[in-house]
């Protein structure tokens, strides 16, 4: 199952997505394989300070001594020595469109990105290839004391905050991937949002893999402090490559007393993709966290998005949608673990499997001792387009105090004929009733998207379902 | 302009329901089939729109000329084609005003440009006013949670939206109370005009007081067996079915309001 081999795309996708930018360009090429050397390497080209190599070294051990897990077994067929550890398109990130190298920029408009961007962006952080070329802070954000930037600027710009939660979500100990990925991360998104600020536009980052066999190690660290709000998207899209790519991000959340922290990620990685990501957040005192998260891209993505509730009253929301077409496998899921009483928890999960491919829901809901009154609903439906795709649910469950108000429903079902019959004879095309029908699906997830990207979305979605169709 | 109904059979499963069915409906003209349950009334109606749990064995049905058996739904919709279904399907997240665009704009000519979002607003708000419904049923999704007497509704606002040349009606009267009936015949009768041939499937004389067909047919056992004027229905509603030449089955009146 996990030998590499090509996906056959549509011309449709390689010409909308299938670009493919010349890397001779790159101002750092990296060295392929993982090796302390390695590690260094990247230490240096950033200018980290010790204690964070001193992580990445104990996280490397910590990787190489151990042995992938056996609930994934395609961890262990990867030859972690065959990918670029560190790759770089430009030496410093720019902070404005302009100085963008020229083929960048290209790829961004391909993408829609700079029209996206004068519509209803006013901050962005785009991150290309492991690094963050592009930033732009909106003048607001800086004077309310918002800081949006990439995690290796963060690092030296902000290291007091940095060595505070780095690694305290999700620690490299956490799992096997979270260990190499510690050891070897190279770039992601750094948010920091002061007490009682309230960020009014969605923060956005774009990420992309441009290099063949190329490991893409995103470290996010989100800190809401008390009372502030923020929202976080991250979009992505990439070019068709032959072989096959590594991507692991982390994610680490933190939500103060009080705070909103809304993440949002649209995941359409080519699909040779490897992407494996744990992320996490650490929910306080009557804050909310909430995870709206979709998986269209990847060969293979393994993502559970997870919110430890530690404070009375807090708050978890997840959204988990995931489409998996031929040859791909979504497993997907989410995590709500109450550790303090009277905290309510909502995971909504939405697949859509087509043309023989596989979405696994995998989720997990803990209720600790001590943990009185907690409400927790968990939902999840699977739409199968064909009878060659499958789908299949893992939903674990650890209920340690009687007054727990828990509810679990799970669903499977097919497009109904007779809903396609039905918008058919709206003068509706069979493959624009079965967009539809998906689109309306799937609309839980839309509806939490800014209204371009929902466009883009149910467009993207649409194109998947005529394909098979026409 | 003619949608024509010749010799049609058509089977379900392998069970043949429809034995030859002939009828011709004219453009501005107003049909009535009746018939009891099981007659194949509403086999006639998804058979000509398409559904392809119905196989056509034999037999046309014509629209302008033109066969239209062997093309897809929406092909037959485009065509100028309407059905409005007895049990109208839901479909979640798809909200009534998206799905009520897309139906327009399919309706429209090829080569006609596609109204605005406002344009096509005020062209849905002027039909929610004649059907008596309010605007927030747009923001509902389509037939979701639906009483009874919204589905039917809204399938009659569809067909005020499409202007089809023919509109199949299944049953639309069923499960309507008096009021809701009135409301919906009022609608037929103001999208029935001389650009619109209908059909009126029914089980019911009820409507038949509020719609006024020029045309009565009666369905039994897959075939059409009488036809006549609007006085034939008057007369199946006192001697019921049992009288007509060819009629087999039990004892039935055509019923009043149940």
């Amino acid at each position: 199952m996990m030998a590499s081999k090509v996906d056959v795309v549509t011309d449709d996708y390689k010409e909308k997505y299938g670009f493919s930018d010349p890397t001779d360009s790159y101002a750092v090429q990296g060295v392929k394989g993982l090796s302390e050397k390695v590690v260094q390497e990247i230490v240096r080209i950033h200018d980290e300070p010790a204690w964070m190599e001193q992580i990445r070294m104990k996280a490397l051990r910590h990787f190489l001594d151990r042995k992938a897990p056996s609930w994934a077994p395609e961890l262990a067929d990867i030859d972690y020595q065959d990918f670029y550890y560190y790759a770089s398109p430009t030496k410093q990130a720019a902070n404005s469109w302009d100085q963008l190298p020229e083929y960048i920029r290209n790829t961004y408009d391909k993408l829609g990105i700079s029209e996206a961007e004068k519509k209803f962006l006013s901050g962005v952080g785009a991150i290309y290839e492991s690094e963050a070329v592009y930033h732009s802070i909106q003048g607001v954000l800086s004077k309310q004391g918002v800081v949006f930037t990439d995690t290796v600027t963060a690092l030296k710009e902000y290291p007091e905050i940095m060595k505070k939660y780095f690694g305290t979500v999700v620690p490299y100990q956490d799992n096997y991937i979270a260990a190499l990925q510690t050891a070897v991360w190279s770039a992601g998104s750094f948010v920091y949002v002061p007490e009682g600020v309230k960020v009014s536009m969605p923060l956005q980052a774009y990420f992309r893999i441009n290099e063949r066999n190329m490991g893409q190690f995103e470290r996010t660290l989100i800190i809401g402090e008390p009372h502030s709000e923020v929202t976080y998207m991250e979009g992505c899209s990439a070019p068709v490559y032959s072989s096959q790519s590594l991507h692991s991000a982390i994610v680490e959340i933190v939500a103060q007393k009080g705070s909103l922290v809304k993440y949002t990620t649209l995941q359409n990685w080519s699909r040779d993709v490897l992407n494996l990501v744990t992320k996490r957040a650490h929910a306080y005192e009557d804050s909310m966290v909430s995870w709206v998260d979709f998986n269209g891209g990847s060969r293979l993505t393994r993502k559970y998005p997870s919110i430890y509730l530690l404070g009375p009253r807090a708050k978890a929301d997840i959204i988990s949608v995931a489409y998996a077409g031929a040859g791909q496998v979504q497993d997907t899921g989410g995590k709500a673990i109450h550790l303090a009483r009277d905290t309510t928890s909502k995971i909504l999960s939405r697949s859509v499997s087509k043309d023989g491919g596989h979405t696994a829901y995998r989720g997990l809901l803990y209720i600790a001792k001590g943990a009185k009154n907690v409400k927790s609903s968990v939902r999840c439906d699977a739409l199968l387009i064909d009878e060659r795709s499958t789908t299949a649910t893992y939903p674990y469950m650890e209920i340690q105090e009687d007054d727990a108000t828990v509810t679990h429903e799970a669903s499977v079902g097919k497009v109904g004929e007779e809903q396609l019959f039905y918008l058919m004879a709206r003068g509706i095309s069979e493959g624009d009733a079965l967009s539809m029908v998906v689109n309306g699906f799937l609309e839980p997830f839309a509806k939490e998207l800014p209204m371009a990207y929902a466009v883009e979305f149910n467009r993207l979605m649409s194109l998947e379902m005529t394909n098979a169709v026409g | 302009m003619k949608l024509e109904i010749k010799d049609l059979r058509a089977s379900v499963e392998g069970k043949e329901i429809l034995k030859g069915v002939n009828l011709t409906v004219a453009q501005g003209e107003t049909h009535a089939l009746m018939g009891p349950n099981g007659s194949g009334k509403s086999t006639l109606a998804y058979t000509l729109m398409g559904h392809p749990k119905y196989q056509v064995t034999s037999g046309q049905a014509l629209i302008d000329g033109e066969n239209i058996i062997g093309l897809t739904p929406d092909k037959r919709a485009k065509k100028g084609l309407f059905l409005a279904f007895q049990y109208p399907v839901s479909v979640q997240g798809v909200s009534m005003f998206s799905f009520l665009r897309a139906a327009y704009n399919n309706s429209r000519p090829p080569g006609t440009d596609s109204p605005t979002i406002f344009e096509f607003r005020e062209v849905v708000a002027e039909k929610l006013k004649m059907l008596s419904m309010d605007e927030a049923f747009l923001t509902r999704y389509l037939n979701e949670g639906f009483s009874g007497g919204e589905k039917k509704r809204a399938e009659i606002l569809q067909m005020a939206l499409m202007q089809p040349r023919f509109a199949v009606l299944d049953e639309t009267d069923s499960g309507l109370d008096i009021d809701a009936l009135r409301i919906v015949a009022e609608g037929i009768n103001k999208v029935s005009g001389p650009n619109t041939g209908m059909l009126l499937i029914t089980h019911y004389q009820r409507i038949l007081k509020y719609v006024k067909p020029q045309f009565v047919h009666v369905m039994y056992q897959g075939r059409i067996i009488e036809s006549g004027g609007e006085d034939l229905s008057r007369l199946l509603e006192e001697k019921g079915y049992t009288w007509i030449k060819g009629y087999g089955g039990e004892e039935e009146v055509a019923q009043p309001a149940p």
